[in-house]
């Protein structure tokens, strides 16, 4: 720095017109302007508090709740056994990852090497698994009911939102990608068809959907003397659906170990076609024989272990029926309503997906030879997916924020369960800002995931 | 291997081969051209089939029209179309005191005039009319919620209800939430630390939690903020947990539009001697925005959406009144119509809006060129 | 000219008789007849619009035609997908726009049609990826990504990518037109270059600097017409067509 500069400097250090020293006084001041907004919030809040009566803090989560829920599972408790296993899958994670930078750091990649592969599989799947095996009979679980505390009501409550946002997730996937290609279908009938299917369903707000699969259709079905019953095998009624339910018999874990097996025998089979066809040129079948391995070998296991599942029917025990698998009619009218609504938004995501592909690009491919199947599958579709990704999982995290409109209907998931908590102990700070925090921590988590993502596929430009 | 391989080719007849053109050549190429198309059209023209007629036989066949009276919709296998009728009033603005209710018919006879006024370019481009669209949301309000001074009666919004609750709540959410979102907007970008970081929060948390629970926010939390006796009406926190959300959307929207204007312009202006404030109100935001119009129109769409779910925190907007009507026990099990009904009018509010964003991306994307 | 290269022969690699073409009832290409002959190169030009990409897209079917035949090196063009796969694996084609896959490197680019289509180990792919490379002069371009090289240097690539198919012929759509007039030269000497080696090659171009030097045969075409069909020579000199003229003057007196 010349001399001239830093005379330069002193003269404006404390002039207005120092950009400096501007964005140093807004900053101040908005500083101080947030924090006496805060202050007097607080200020306000203790003493409304004060005098209703409640006090604030945590330790409302022990108290003892005399609600019911009606979806409740076995929830497993902060006890050794289930900390353990949860620690196991962590260090899984984190001896792969650690192995992975080793193998990168000496300029290779654990894809090279089978025997990598092979230890990144045991830190992964084996490790946690055979924790699983050792721990599992000790795991302390806990089931939510009248008797139990709000904390274990608000847990019940996060894991009714899991198990609804996956199933959602899934079958609205499976809505969007088959309503997605059928709007590019070249059969103009079934391409309007989707489209009137999306125009519909994205312009109408997804609680309205909700109240009506809810109202209108599941809670005006039959009643249950008059169910609409497939072989006694698949009943609807306005209780709900039933359907079979699988019970494991003491065979289950070797076929699943089987069924694994022939995951990891896929795998192998795929690195093995991609060898020879490295090395001769040749290409191997590839989706005949892994279905094959995949059927077989665990069929066999199967068979050998005598059918280690049992299917438990539901039977009409006096005015209910009992036994199966019964989703309440509440999560049955949740999972439509998600799956339909975020269907059409995941069909437009996968229709621009695929449509952002140029027809440049496929006939470039066409014109090098390369036929139908392997135009789509080396050119069409990784382009298309890096397009589709991003979107694709800000819908998963809207499927999961939607789910909170189970309050609406009576669905115990997180916000339903806070909210009678809330009307109940008055708790509101405390109740919104777990139930804040939740969400946060899922958003935080999957935009951490697709910054990786995109950082990753980020097409190469200058 | 030398001259030519071909022999005679058969005269040609003119014209393209019939069977590529016309309708019926139409008809082959996108229907018929392979067999598993053929089935596809023949399954999908059953599955159209089967729900045209299914709903016409409901909606209009089998369906009651008339007949005021609930009992006569008794034993009907068809839609009953009077608990529509006989609770229009409600559907469109809720429990409004009945012999107040041409002030509702007056506001929207104000927006529709002044729309139709739009038609005329030279209207259009008036001061007094352009002034007159500035003042139309307080007239309204004044005219809907009643004031003194104007010897027009106070309706407590405890009445507000129905399309115009619906078309207020979205309305308003998005003319406060859009400058807000401008401000949020600017502040992800500022290079100042404690503004940008106070802005990113604001935006992700908002973006990171459901609706519904800004919403608890607003209408549970917030009075806990104020000093007692202090009250907020139920409405207006409704409102407010909108704007908030909304705004952090917007700031996103109006962040994609910076990120589009080049930075070369931003350069330019300071160049030409231009302050912050000046370089974005004159240079930047004017480009930024316009790209952002069409965005702009869906992020409306989506809020518009988003309102029914004040129905969770009590209010009767079109949503909640659907409900309100069924639990009418003269109307019970009437939940068809009153869904359809209810869907149909947001679906055409949403629809229309939509189209109208995506003719203005064709208009500006051509504009472009 | 021809007489620049070794060898004249007389094999014909294509040959389209009364071709006829409709975009629905807008027909694109009227009663084409057109023989091109082992180690030619056929220049096309024209108005823009008058049907040239049409023509050459047909020759490997990227087009279908609904009238007139059209044999690529004996094989007949039908709705057979076996004869389109075989003509397709004759043929390489050069875009405007380059189309070059952004997700694979360049070299990737070269070798998906070995792999894929030839059917080669990967070593071998790497190896005519690389010599093709060293051939279009951009060897050190190789683990680049498409968007990373300039328009010049993907135009190379995209030839390096159809070459790799060891096509017996080559289309070129206006090869040159998205360039900029620096890099146009690199890539005319790429072709030039071909065209020496004995390649047969169909080229749309306005460059007629490039054509008065490389070409063979000369075509006009106009409203989806063949309508001038000669040597550059006299193609250049004394055009017979009265619409060529014209064609001519504007193109050339610009
Ligand atoms: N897919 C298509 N559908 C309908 N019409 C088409 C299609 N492709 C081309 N055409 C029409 O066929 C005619 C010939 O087009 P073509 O692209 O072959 O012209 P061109 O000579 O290559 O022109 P240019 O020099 O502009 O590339 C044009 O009138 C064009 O509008
Ligand atoms: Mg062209």
């Amino acid at each position: 720095m010349t001399e001239l500069t830093q005379e330069q400097g002193k003269v404006q250090l404390i002039s207005w017109r120092n950009p400096a020293v501007r964005s140093v006084v807004y900053q101040i001041v908005s500083v101080v302007l947030v924090g006496f907004a805060a202050y007097t919030i607080f200020q306000n809040t203790v003493a409304n508090l004060t005098k209703r009566g409640i006090a604030s803090g945590f330790s409302f989560l022990n108290i003892e709740s005399g609600f019911a829920i009606s979806e409740v599972m076995p929830v497993p408790m902060l006890e050794p056994g289930f900390v353990s296993f949860i620690s196991s899958i962590f260090l899984g994670l984190i001896a792969a990852f650690v192995l992975h930078k080793w193998v990168t750091r000496k300029g290779k990649t654990v894809g090279g090497d089978y025997r990598l592969v092979l230890l990144t599989i045991f830190f992964i799947f084996v490790v946690p698994a055979i924790t699983y095996l050792l721990t599992n009979h000790i795991f302390v679980t806990e089931t939510y009911s009248e008797a139990s505390s709000y904390g274990l009501g608000l847990v019940t409550g996060v894991f009714n939102t899991i198990k609804m946002s996956i199933l959602g997730c899934i079958l609205a996937t499976i809505i969007g990608f088959f309503v997605g290609i059928a709007r590019l279908s070249s059969n103009w009938l079934v391409a309007k068809l989707a489209e009137t299917y999306v125009e519909i369903i994205r312009n109408i707000p997804v609680l309205l959907q909700i109240f009506f699969w809810y109202f209108a259709v599941i809670r005006t079905l039959p009643m249950v003397r008059e169910s609409i019953n497939f072989f006694d095998v698949f009943i609807i009624n306005n209780r709900g659906i039933y359907l079979p339910d699988p019970t494991p018999l003491p065979g289950f874990h070797p076929f699943l170990i089987a069924l694994f097996v022939a995951c990891v025998g896929v795998y192998f089979r795929l690195r093995h076609v991609k060898a020879v066809q490295d090395l001769t040129g040749r290409q191997l079948p590839v989706l005949f024989p892994s279905i094959a391995i995949l059927i077989v070998f665990p069929g066999l296991v199967w068979m050998g272990l005598g059918a280690p599942v049992e299917l438990s029917y539901p039977k009409l025990t006096g005015f209910n029926f009992t036994g199966g698998l019964n989703p309440s009619p509440e999560y049955a009218a949740m999972l439509m309503g998600l799956s339909i609504y975020h269907g059409s938004q995941i069909a437009e995501i996968v229709r621009s997906g695929i449509q952002a592909v140029s027809t440049g690009q496929k006939e470039a491919a066409r014109a090098l030879g390369l036929r139908g199947g392997f135009v789509m599958r080396l050119v069409v579709i990784p382009q298309a997916m890096r397009v589709i990704i991003p979107p694709l999982t800000s819908q998963y995290l809207g499927v999961t924020k939607n789910s909170s409109l189970g309050v609406a209907i009576g669905f115990p998931e997180l916000v339903s369960v806070g909210g009678t908590i809330l009307n109940q102990s008055g708790q509101a700070i405390e109740i919104i800002g777990i139930t804040m925090a939740v969400y946060l921590a899922a958003s935080l988590m999957i935009s951490v995931f697709m910054n990786w993502y995109n950082e990753k596929m980020k097409l190469v430009e200058r | 291997m030398s001259g030519e391989i071909i022999g005679a080719v058969p005269p040609l007849e003119a014209g393209p081969p019939k069977m590529n053109i016309g309708v019926v050549g139409w008809i082959r190429m996108n229907l018929f051209n392979t067999w598993y198309n053929s089935i596809l059209t023949v399954l999908s023209l059953s599955l159209i089939y089967y729900t045209v007629t299914s709903l016409l036989n409901w909606g209009v066949r089998l369906a009651r029209f008339t007949g005021v009276k609930p009992e006569d919709c008794q034993g009907i296998d068809g839609a009953c179309w009077p608990v529509i009728s006989d609770n229009w009033a409600f559907f469109m603005v809720g429990t409004y005191p009945y012999e107040l209710r041409w002030r509702p018919l007056m506001a929207l006879l104000v927006v529709v005039a002044l729309i139709m006024l739009a038609v005329w370019p030279r209207i259009r481009r008036m001061r007094l009319y352009q002034l007159a669209w500035l003042v139309s949301p307080i007239v309204i309000f004044i005219i809907i919620k009643g004031s003194d001074t104007f010897g027009l009666s106070q309706v407590d919004t405890r009445h507000w209800g129905g399309v115009m609750l619906t078309v207020i709540l979205s309305v308003v959410g998005i003319v406060f939430a859009f400058p807000i979102g401008l401000m949020l907007a600017l502040g992800r970008r500022s290079r100042m630390p404690v503004i940008n970081i106070l802005c990113v929060g604001y935006i992700e948390m908002i973006r990171g939690v459901p609706l519904i629970t800004v919403l608890f926010m607003s209408s549970i939390m917030l009075p806990l903020f104020f000093p007692e006796g202090f009250n907020l009406d139920k409405v207006l926190r409704a409102q407010i947990g909108i704007i908030m959300f909304a705004a952090a959307y917007q700031a996103e929207v109006v962040r994609g539009g910076l990120q589009g204007v080049d930075r070369g312009q931003e350069e330019a202006a300071m160049a030409l001697g231009l302050s912050y404030w000046q370089s974005m109100v004159l240079i930047v935001l004017p480009q930024a925005l316009k790209i952002v119009i069409p965005t702009m129109v869906s992020s409306a769409i989506s809020l518009l959406k988003d309102t029914s779910l004040v129905v969770i925190i009590g209010l009767f907007d079109l949503l909640g009144i659907a409900n309100l009507v069924l639990a009418n026990p003269i109307w019970l099990g009437k939940m068809f119509e009153t869904y359809v009904f209810v869907a149909a009018i947001y679906w055409v509010m949403c629809f229309s809006m939509s189209r109208y964003a995506r003719r203005l991306e064709i208009r500006f994307s051509a504009g472009d060129r | 000219m021809g007489s620049k290269r070794a060898g004249n022969n007389n094999e014909i690699m294509i040959e389209i008789r009364q071709m006829n073409k409709w975009f629905g009832n807008f027909q694109a290409l009227k009663e084409i007849n057109l023989t091109v002959r082992r180690q030619e190169v056929v220049v096309i030009c024209g108005p823009s619009g008058s049907g040239k990409s049409t023509l050459i897209r047909t020759i490997n079917r990227l087009e279908e035609h609904q009238q007139g035949r059209i044999f690529v090196e004996g094989t007949e063009l039908t709705n057979d997908l076996k004869n389109i796969e075989i003509i397709r694996k004759e043929v390489g084609m050069v875009f405007q726009q380059f189309n070059l896959f952004p997700h694979l490197t360049v070299r990737n680019n070269i070798m998906m049609a070995p792999i894929w289509v030839r059917k080669l180990p990967r070593s071998e792919a790497m190896k005519i990826a690389n010599e093709l490379l060293e051939r279009v002069g951009i060897p050190e371009q190789a683990d680049k990504y498409p968007g990373q090289l300039s328009g010049g240097q993907q135009q190379r690539v995209a030839i390096a990518r159809s070459l790799a198919m060891q096509p017996k012929i080559m289309l070129f759509d206006e090869p040159t037109s998205a360039l900029d007039p620096e890099m146009i030269k690199e890539v005319l000497d790429v072709m030039r270059e071909l065209a020496e080696q004995g390649m047969t090659m169909l080229v749309v171009t306005h460059e007629m600097g490039f054509a008065r030097e490389v070409a063979d045969r000369m075509i006009f075409m106009d409203a989806g017409h063949i309508v001038e069909e000669a040597s550059p020579k006299i193609f250049f000199s004394k055009p017979k067509e009265e619409r060529t003229k014209l064609f001519l003057s504007q193109i050339l007196h610009h």
